[in-house]
């Protein structure tokens, strides 16, 4: 599963691994911020900022070429709306927008492929994210695993039975036979979710994840948010620079 | 001396209908071992989550003392530990460590603090060596340590095991029973079992339709069942 590969990433312990969590969120932040705002020499400017990205990842020891599979999740609903962007007659919004896209991706999977998710949750609640917010993202990463793993068991029951995704697709009511899988999935998937958060009451649970480590922002993150955010500041004002403003 | 757990008169219904307890009567007192013996469906499970008020239904029950609404839950959920029948439900935390320290910090206790029981209770069922896995990495029998550990933690006056011997090979039910056995709480195990009840159980209740239609030693209670497996149905002959 993609986020039990994401979550052995983020117990590594690289420099970046070791970073405060609010440090990789500021930062995040300019990046997004100076990608979202980029529009004169976006060529220039998202190529920067990928290979900036990509370093970020080497430096962090994690998989790059995983990585760069993985960002690209997000590509078929960018490209939806970038195909109406080019309908419409924009093209190259519709360029802009799956390049933009994709640079986001790649960005919050880098801060996420290298904080484990109870360490960011701790760390976006120091920094005033609502607890609703917080509450909703930690039960919807937990719940992603409950429905994989059922997901999986059913795949692997049905194809003990002969069934395969061809003979799905040959069979009469294919669509049919998709939905009624689908319901059964979530089903399945909302029974454990019960016992699941069940589980969690039992043990205390008051609606508020605590984390088993205690934050602390030292002086190297204060370097490295600083010098995280000027870094893509630079590469944008440096494209932007080398092409001359439209007359 | 006041039982630990005192049940009057408890009757449960599902959103769905189902009559699940229809006047269930049960005492536990300090230092035992009860076993619940019951066909699937007869309400077992549904009566000990009532325990720690994660099911409320009508009739009294008194836990410590203390009658189960909504003002005392927290605190019978810190004498009431539940293990529950299938580990993954329980384990959901990253790394095993975490997962154990989960009902600690939610207690309120210091991280440090916390993370040393955490610690010391992976060491009683021995398995601080997977302190730092992550819990789906584990073999069944593992994991049910590690979902012992998160319960014992707690230092819970009681312990609630559900099926605990489910998925569990002959040597993994062995070598449970003798963590069970060393473990200081009053239990109250769920179980169709009966080899591991009578070497752990000073008594055994039998739940049928909702109700509790025999008790007494393991052997008592076992001697007078019909049971029959090959129908799921354990029919209780008077």
């Amino acid at each position: 599963m993609h986020q039990a590969v994401v979550e052995r990433w983020s117990r590594g312990n690289s420099l970046l691994h070791r970073r405060d969590p609010r440090a990789k969120i500021g930062a995040l932040v300019v990046f997004l911020v100076a990608l979202a705002t980029a529009h004169r020499g976006l060529a220039f400017t998202a190529a920067g900022l990928l290979i900036l990205l990509a370093c970020g990842f080497i430096w962090a020891r994690v998989p790059l070429a995983g990585a760069m599979a993985r960002a690209g999740l997000v590509l078929p609903f960018a490209i939806v709306f970038a195909l109406i962007s080019w309908a419409a007659g924009d093209p190259g919004r519709a360029v802009a927008l799956v390049i933009k896209s994709y640079l986001s991706a790649f960005a919050v999977l880098l801060v996420v492929s290298t904080t484990p998710l109870p360490v960011l949750l701790r760390g976006l609640e120091m920094t005033g994210t609502p607890q609703f917010v917080l509450l909703v993202a930690q039960f919807l990463y937990r719940y992603l695993f409950v429905i994989g793993r059922e997901a999986e068991q059913m795949s692997r029951a049905a194809a003990a039975r002969g069934a395969s995704a061809r003979k799905w697709i040959a069979a009469s009511g294919p669509f049919r036979a998709a939905a009624g899988a689908l319901a059964a999935l979530f089903a399945r998937s909302y029974a454990r979710a019960e016992h699941i958060h069940r589980a969690m009451l039992a043990r205390c649970f008051q609606g508020h994840f605590q984390t088993a480590q205690n934050l602390r922002f030292c002086r190297s993150d204060a370097v490295f948010v600083l010098a995280a955010s000027l870094i893509p500041l630079a590469v944008r004002i440096a494209a932007e620079r080398a092409l001359p403003w439209p007359r | 001396m006041a039982p630990l757990i005192e049940v009057r008169g408890l009757r449960f219904k599902y959103e769905d209908g189902t009559a699940a307890l229809n006047g269930v009567d049960f005492q536990l007192e300090a230092g035992e071992t009860v076993a619940l013996f019951g066909p699937n469906g007869s309400g077992k499970t549904t009566f000990v989550l009532h325990l720690n008020g994660l099911l409320t239904g009508e009739g009294t029950v008194q836990v410590c003392g203390l009658p189960v609404n909504r003002k005392t839950i927290p605190q019978l959920r810190r004498k009431v530990g539940i293990v529950f029948q299938d580990s993954d439900t329980q384990l959901f935390m990253p790394t095993v460590l975490e997962d154990v320290a989960f009902g600690l910090l939610n207690l309120g206790i210091e991280h440090a603090a916390a993370l040393s029981r955490a610690h010391a209770a992976l060491e009683t069922v021995g398995m601080a060596r997977t302190a730092s896995r992550a819990p789906y990495h584990l073999s069944a029998g593992e994991k049910k340590r590690v979902a012992i550990a998160g319960i014992i933690a707690m230092e819970p006056e009681i312990l609630v095991l559900d099926e605990p011997t489910a998925n569990l090979d002959p040597p993994g039910q062995r070598s449970l029973a003798e963590l069970i056995a060393h473990l200081p709480q009053a239990k109250i195990l769920v179980t169709h079992d009966i080899g591991f009840a009578q070497a752990l159980c000073h008594r055994a209740v039998f739940f049928q339709d909702g109700v509790i239609a025999a008790g007494g030693t393991v052997e008592e209670v076992v001697s007078r069942l019909d049971w029959d497996f090959s129908v799921e149905r354990s029919k209780f002959r008077p």
